[in-house]
């Protein structure tokens, strides 16, 4: 059967249609998304020890980035909806953090408490940008939204240097944050430290957006992306579906930008651009759009791929001020032509064709057997 | 009194360009039903590429023509090498694949000519002439009104008055019908995409020249400032894009007079989001408006 599958064209199958065999034997979905998140963070844990700092550091912020992706990919994949304004969100969230933190220094308060407690308030304040941009949004559709959500990331770092009283300018804030408890040891390095906090963070949050994928809100999310009108017959609210979707979305985004603030230690408008928006949307499309795997792969190429421009323009022998050109902009440019590519050759990104490739040799196995 | 004067000259002469920009993407969401969220990154391309020549020569005017033509031809070439294999079933895809050109046009002239600001010559001075001892106009603001003035009713003509405009209407709206008649629809198309990024080519020659300089972002805001004024008119309807860029030109004008400068985005992303939830197909849509 699984041969006459792969023998069809691979059209875009409905989500989640490869994995039904494995729900039917394993039974709970929250059973195995727990054991998969615990495997992840054991991994995680080891990893931490087995490399040296800079890679640590470098895979907390793959965790901070993969947050807002995650996100992203459930509004845009999952939903339809085209948001252009997510590097705004997580401007949001990154900014109430850096408030919070500062709030809590300068009343000489200190506790390891206190910085979920910032990162729940950034959540929340993300929770509110993310309704009121979110009611507006369910009314649009198309390049409407991709007008309104340019927009808005657009704006949002224009209005950090317009209130400059409040957010400091171009400078930005700085964030304090805490050193690792003195129960880890006096050597502790730091940049581990800041991988278990990132990494706890999202696997907390990717544990819940999988759940919540696979929940009736999950479906129902798919189906207002699939067809509007039947999704309105079989008696979903739309409007409320979107909003809820991009609540969500907004939620995980602002986590992500709370995280980067923490892990950077400062927040500034320069780091919430425009194009970081498009490199979340880019990062979605490539991984590949709808599929949380995908986020993973799209988080990993935002941290990579500029780490990689660097020691190549590093290899070749360039004047300093071309190599500076070309380190800025070649990971731009690369991705621009990867994000085009991806769209017209291969819309299921990277996860889609690994498990087309997947689906491919599982389809040879039992042909070969018989 | 003096200042309402020209502030109102000021935002018509802005809004003259953003009618330009603004009627650039409503000729492609007509031809091909795509917003173009490249068209800031096509123009900005052009008006380099003007630099680099009227650097080479020291003649604007060359350099001018060779904006437009720069446009012209990136537009068709857009078109046949990108937009035509996109999968149009979804509309999130071209809108995709158009921000992909967004990333790729801005890294590589940030490769070519590095992220600095280039100042920008005007070809007329900009210091406004008086009137019975209120300064009004600037050489400059006439020769804005001028260009554009000519472009808008060459459109016009083009479309109402000359075959080719009538063949594009027609593929435009009823393509399989169009085909069989014998109009090229493929052809159309890219003209369609030529005519759109040369007006866009020309909107960013007239506006950078007003604004901090030559750089790979210039138009980003302009863009944002133009898609507003084609919701203002109605994505479908190139009389409601000038309109609309004039009323945008005139708001942001004010706002930047009286409020402050640095509010005008802010302005922007407001009367978007008040005409779109309170006017979706925009003031001069049809009655039979397509959903937005």
């Amino acid at each position: 059967m699984s041969a006459t599958r792969a023998a069809l064209p691979p059209t875009r199958e409905p989500d989640g249609v490869g994995e039904r065999p494995v729900d039917r034997r394993r039974g709970s979905t929250l059973l195995r998304h727990l054991t998969f998140t615990l495997a992840a963070a054991l991994l995680l844990v080891g990893v931490s020890y087995a490399v040296e700092p800079f890679r640590n550091f470098q895979l907390a912020t793959v965790a901070a980035y993969l947050c807002a992706t995650a996100g992203l990919t459930v509004l845009t994949g999952l939903n339809g909806q085209l948001s252009l304004g997510h590097g705004a969100l997580m401007a949001t969230g990154a900014y109430t953090v850096a408030f919070c933190q500062n709030a809590f220094a300068d009343r000489g308060m200190t506790g390891g408490w206190l910085l979920p407690l910032s990162l729940g308030a950034a959540i929340l304040s993300t929770v509110v940008v993310g309704a009121v941009v979110g009611v507006a949004a369910a009314r649009l559709r198309g390049p409407y939204l991709a007008g309104v959500t340019l927009a808005v990331a657009i704006v949002v770092p224009a209005l950090a240097v317009t209130f400059d009283g409040v957010f400091n300018g171009e400078q930005g804030l700085s964030v304090p944050v805490e050193p690792p408890p003195a129960s880890l040891g006096l050597y502790f390095p730091y940049e581990r430290w800041q991988l278990w906090l990132a990494g706890a963070a999202t696997l907390l949050a990717m544990l819940l957006l999988a759940n919540l994928i696979r929940s009736r809100f999950g479906r129902t999310f798919r189906a207002v992306r699939d067809d509007e009108v039947a999704a309105r017959l079989a008696g979903i609210h739309v409007a409320r579906t979107q909003v809820l979707a991009f609540v969500v979305s907004a939620a995980t985004a602002g986590l992500g930008g709370a995280l980067l603030a923490v892990l950077a230690q400062s927040v500034s408008p320069g780091a919430f651009s425009l194009t970081l928006s498009l490199f979340l949307l880019m990062a979605v499309v490539i991984g590949g759009l709808g599929r949380l795997a995908g986020a993973v792969w799209g988080a990993v190429l935002l941290v990579a791929l500029p780490d990689l421009t660097h020691s190549v323009t590093e290899l070749l022998t360039l004047s300093p001020a071309v190599a500076q050109r070309l380190e800025g902009n070649l990971p731009l440019a690369i991705f621009g032509v990867t994000l085009i590519v991806v769209m017209i050759a291969a819309p299921g990104g990277v996860q889609g064709l690994l498990s087309r490739l997947g689906r491919a040799l599982l389809a040879r196995l039992p042909a070969r057997r018989s | 009194m003096d200042r309402f004067v020209f502030l109102t000259i000021d935002g018509l002469s802005r809004g003259a360009v953003y009618a330009a920009f603004a009627l650039a993407l409503v000729l492609i969401w007509r031809a091909a039903r795509v917003v173009n969220f490249a068209q800031g990154a096509m123009a900005v391309a052009a008006a380099y590429v003007a630099y680099t020549v009227s650097a080479e020569t020291g003649s604007y005017w060359l350099g001018f023509v060779v904006a437009i033509v720069a446009g012209l031809l990136l537009g068709a070439l857009v078109d046949r090498a990108v937009m035509r294999f996109v999968d149009h079933t979804s509309p999130l895809n071209p809108v995709i694949v158009a921000l992909g050109l967004v990333l790729l046009i801005q890294a590589v002239l940030g490769m070519v000519y590095g992220s600095e600001f280039r100042p920008a010559e005007a070809p007329f001075s900009r210091s406004a002439l008086s009137v019975g001892g209120v300064a009004v106009l600037s050489p400059y603001d006439l020769f804005v009104f001028a260009a554009i003035g000519v472009v808008v009713s060459g459109l016009a003509w083009m479309f109402a008055r000359t075959p080719v405009g009538l063949r594009m209407r027609a593929a435009a709206f009823a393509p399989e019908v169009s085909r069989l008649l014998g109009v090229n629809v493929g052809g159309m198309l890219t003209l369609g995409w030529a005519l759109a990024s040369g007006v866009g080519a020309l909107a960013a020659m007239l506006v950078i020249p007003t604004e901090l300089g030559l750089h790979p972002h210039a138009m980003d805001l302009v863009f944002v400032s133009a898609f507003t004024a084609a919701v203002v008119g109605g994505l479908d309807s190139p009389p409601g894009a000038v309109v609309g860029g004039l009323v945008v030109g005139l708001l942001l004008s004010y706002v930047s007079g009286y409020a402050g400068s640095d509010l005008t985005p802010l302005a922007v992303l407001v009367l978007l989001l008040a005409v779109l939830l309170v006017r979706p197909g925009g003031l001069f849509a049809p009655v039979a408006a397509r959903r937005v």
